[in-house]
């Protein structure tokens, strides 16, 4: 296992939490190698999720380019979220936990949670930020129809940074009979391999969708990033050639890689929006998914050793992508996904693989249909 | 005799607490620096963070507050704190700053025993952890070692943790050094229990809210404490 990625990445927490990340850790490793969990995972990811998603040319999005969008919005629940909360369920239920706790920012990853636990029957406490809840409140309704409990924070933020945290602490009170299914490749070791591991499927399945589609290899990959994982997941299985190139797009407000700085936030050492005495900063975004001023420490790798490269896109290139998806491809994109598409746009390149890595009925609240102006009151 | 330590969240009027504590009976005073996303803090400690950040309690400033208060006491004081700032201020000159402060050691609630073990520090053990680990912390520990007595966050509770009484007896099995019992105490009723069995008491959340109301409260406060320790009997 890796508990480093450079300088980035280890196990900041409280004593408290270090017996149950070797145990996860411990487990882990066994069971990514086991037929058996592997054969389970598949089972699921096929039966149950929706895999393979499909590889989509969007000729009418982007008319002098080929652009292909891996399919995650047609995950069952509408993101790529759910590869990563059906694999860390399957590995609770092996740890024996019956009791999972979750932070969501968007509700995407609160409602795969909430999802998997129904299916498993797993008792499932959700934090959420009242920002958040405000601004995602389909998401809410969906968790509280699976049967998850979803706890406001109304402290600091109040967004998925404050949700994080209080999803932390419950997991420090609890962490003997609780599994903390975190949402993103942050978060202390293992998680960001863990998360990785489960993600790299959607580049997995790109990368031969591609190949069969255009007999080559994209020039670029492109996904937008917060805490990261639909990048990693794609960007993994590409890192290995080096002419394909790898883009992560943050919000411009929530550019933790762009404008970071080093330091530590919810258990690992990474690229923070954080001032010059350490105190954690906030991040702002239209896309409540992307809102979050920290990011995980292997893209922070990437981004030193120079293998990906960061840059950003505003609330409203955003907006725009979402709106002309919309219109040219008969495609509601998730407005973290919509920062990804405005970047592939204007990308000096032919050959572009995006991750398409969420839907956006949720956002439908935030972005006005008939004008394309925001609706949001912050 | 037993231990008393005594936390408070710096700001201006930290010095004039920590002296009326120490003239009360404190024998040490944890002095935190506040951090903006403190995980391992139930809510009174995180609102005192958050207000000791609006009063301008940076990293330079708590450095200032700390030799401020050793030129008032003579008790070790240990300056409590998150990684992130250690991380952004430099861990080497944190530590050489903080000295010169005045600082006797310090706490990184974040910074478990295998994560840069070569920066001198209390280290803390908790509930869960392995006989592995507190053999860890106990030979890396700077002067005594910080039992967390719940698996949990920092907060009064109704009772003393039943999880205290068996992490001390495993801890007594692997290390000599003086065990401090922390989290949860918050009466002078807890404090004598916990006293029973170990060396000393850390008291945090009920200190902070106690200090809100002036110096003259802590000392009553830290008294009540200080006497229920006197009175507990020698392990």
């Amino acid at each position: 296992m890796t508990r480093t990625y450079g300088a980035y990445g280890g196990r900041y927490v409280p004593e408290t939490l270090i017996p149950a990340l070797d145990e996860l850790e411990q487990a882990w490793a066994v069971l990514c190698k086991d037929d058996g969990f592997r054969a389970e995972l598949h089972e699921l990811l096929t039966t149950y999720a929706g895999r393979p998603t499909p590889l989509t040319r969007a000729d009418r999005f982007a008319p002098d380019k080929r652009v292909y969008l891996k399919r995650e919005d047609l995950l069952h629940t509408g993101a790529h979220k759910l590869n990563n909360a059906l694999g860390q369920a399957v590995v609770a239920r092996r740890l024996g936990k019956r009791r999972i706790v979750a932070e969501t920012g968007a509700g995407q990853h609160g409602v795969a949670t909430a999802t998997v636990c129904a299916r498993f029957g797993l008792e499932c406490v959700v934090y959420m930020g009242t920002e958040d809840m405000r601004r995602q409140a389909p998401n809410v309704a969906r968790m509280r129809l699976l049967g998850a409990e979803v706890r406001p924070v109304e402290f600091g933020t109040k967004t998925l940074k404050e949700a994080t945290s209080e999803a932390i602490r419950d997991w420090i009170a609890n962490v003997e009979t609780t599994y903390y299914l975190i949402g993103s490749c942050v978060g202390p070791a293992p998680y960001p391999e863990l998360v990785r591991e489960l993600q790299r499927v959607i580049g997995r399945e790109a990368r031969d969708q591609i190949l069969a589609a255009e007999e080559r290899l994209p020039e670029a990959v492109v996904a937008c990033v917060g805490g990261g994982s639909n990048a990693i997941g794609i960007f993994y299985d590409f890192i290995d050639d080096p002419d394909v190139r790898l883009v992560g797009v943050e919000a411009a407000g929530a550019a933790s890689l762009g404008a970071g700085r080093a330091g530590v936030l919810h258990g690992a050492r990474s690229s923070l929006l954080a001032d010059d005495d350490g105190q954690i900063l906030d991040a702002h975004s239209i896309s409540a998914g992307l809102d979050y001023p920290g990011v995980g420490p292997e893209h922070a790798f990437l981004r030193d050793s120079e293998r990906a490269r960061y840059v950003t896109a505003t609330d409203d290139e955003a907006l725009a992508a979402f709106h002309r998806l919309c219109s040219t491809e008969g495609i509601v994109p998730a407005l973290e996904s919509s920062h990804a598409l405005a970047r592939a746009l204007d990308l000096d390149a032919e050959l572009i693989l995006v991750c398409l890595s969420g839907r956006g009925d949720k956002d439908l609240e935030t972005v006005s249909p008939q004008s394309g102006e925001t609706v949001s009151d912050r | 005799m037993k231990k008393l330590v005594i936390y408070l969240m710096a700001g201006p009027e930290t010095p004039r607490l920590a002296e009326a504590a120490v003239e009360a009976g404190a024998d040490i005073v944890e002095f935190g620096f506040p951090f903006s996303d403190p995980l391992a803090d139930g809510p009174v400690i995180r609102r005192a963070g958050e207000r000791a950040l609006a009063q301008g309690m940076r990293t330079g400033r708590c450095l200032e507050c700390l030799a401020e208060t050793r030129a008032l006491v003579d008790v070790p004081l240990v300056p409590m704190t998150y990684a992130s700032l250690l991380d952004a201020y430099g861990w080497e000159r944190f530590e050489r700053e903080a000295r010169a402060a005045g600082a006797t050691s310090m706490i990184i609630v974040d910074l478990p025993a295998d994560e840069r073990p070569e920066l001198r520090r209390v280290q803390l053990v908790a509930p869960t952890s392995t006989d592995e680990r507190l053999r860890l912390a106990a030979e890396n520990t700077d002067g005594w070692l910080y039992l967390v007595t719940v698996t949990g966050t920092t907060g009064a509770r109704a009772e003393l943790a039943p999880t205290l009484a068996p992490l001390a007896e495993r801890v007594r099995t692997v290390t000599t050094v003086p065990l401090y019992a922390g989290f949860g105490i918050s009466t002078p009723e807890h404090a004598r229990a916990a006293a029973e069995l170990v060396d000393g008491v850390a008291v945090g959340t009920r200190a902070v809210e106690v200090a809100e109301q002036g110096p003259a409260a802590l000392a009553e406060y830290v008294a009540s404490l200080r006497s229920a320790l006197d009175a507990a009997v020698a392990v």
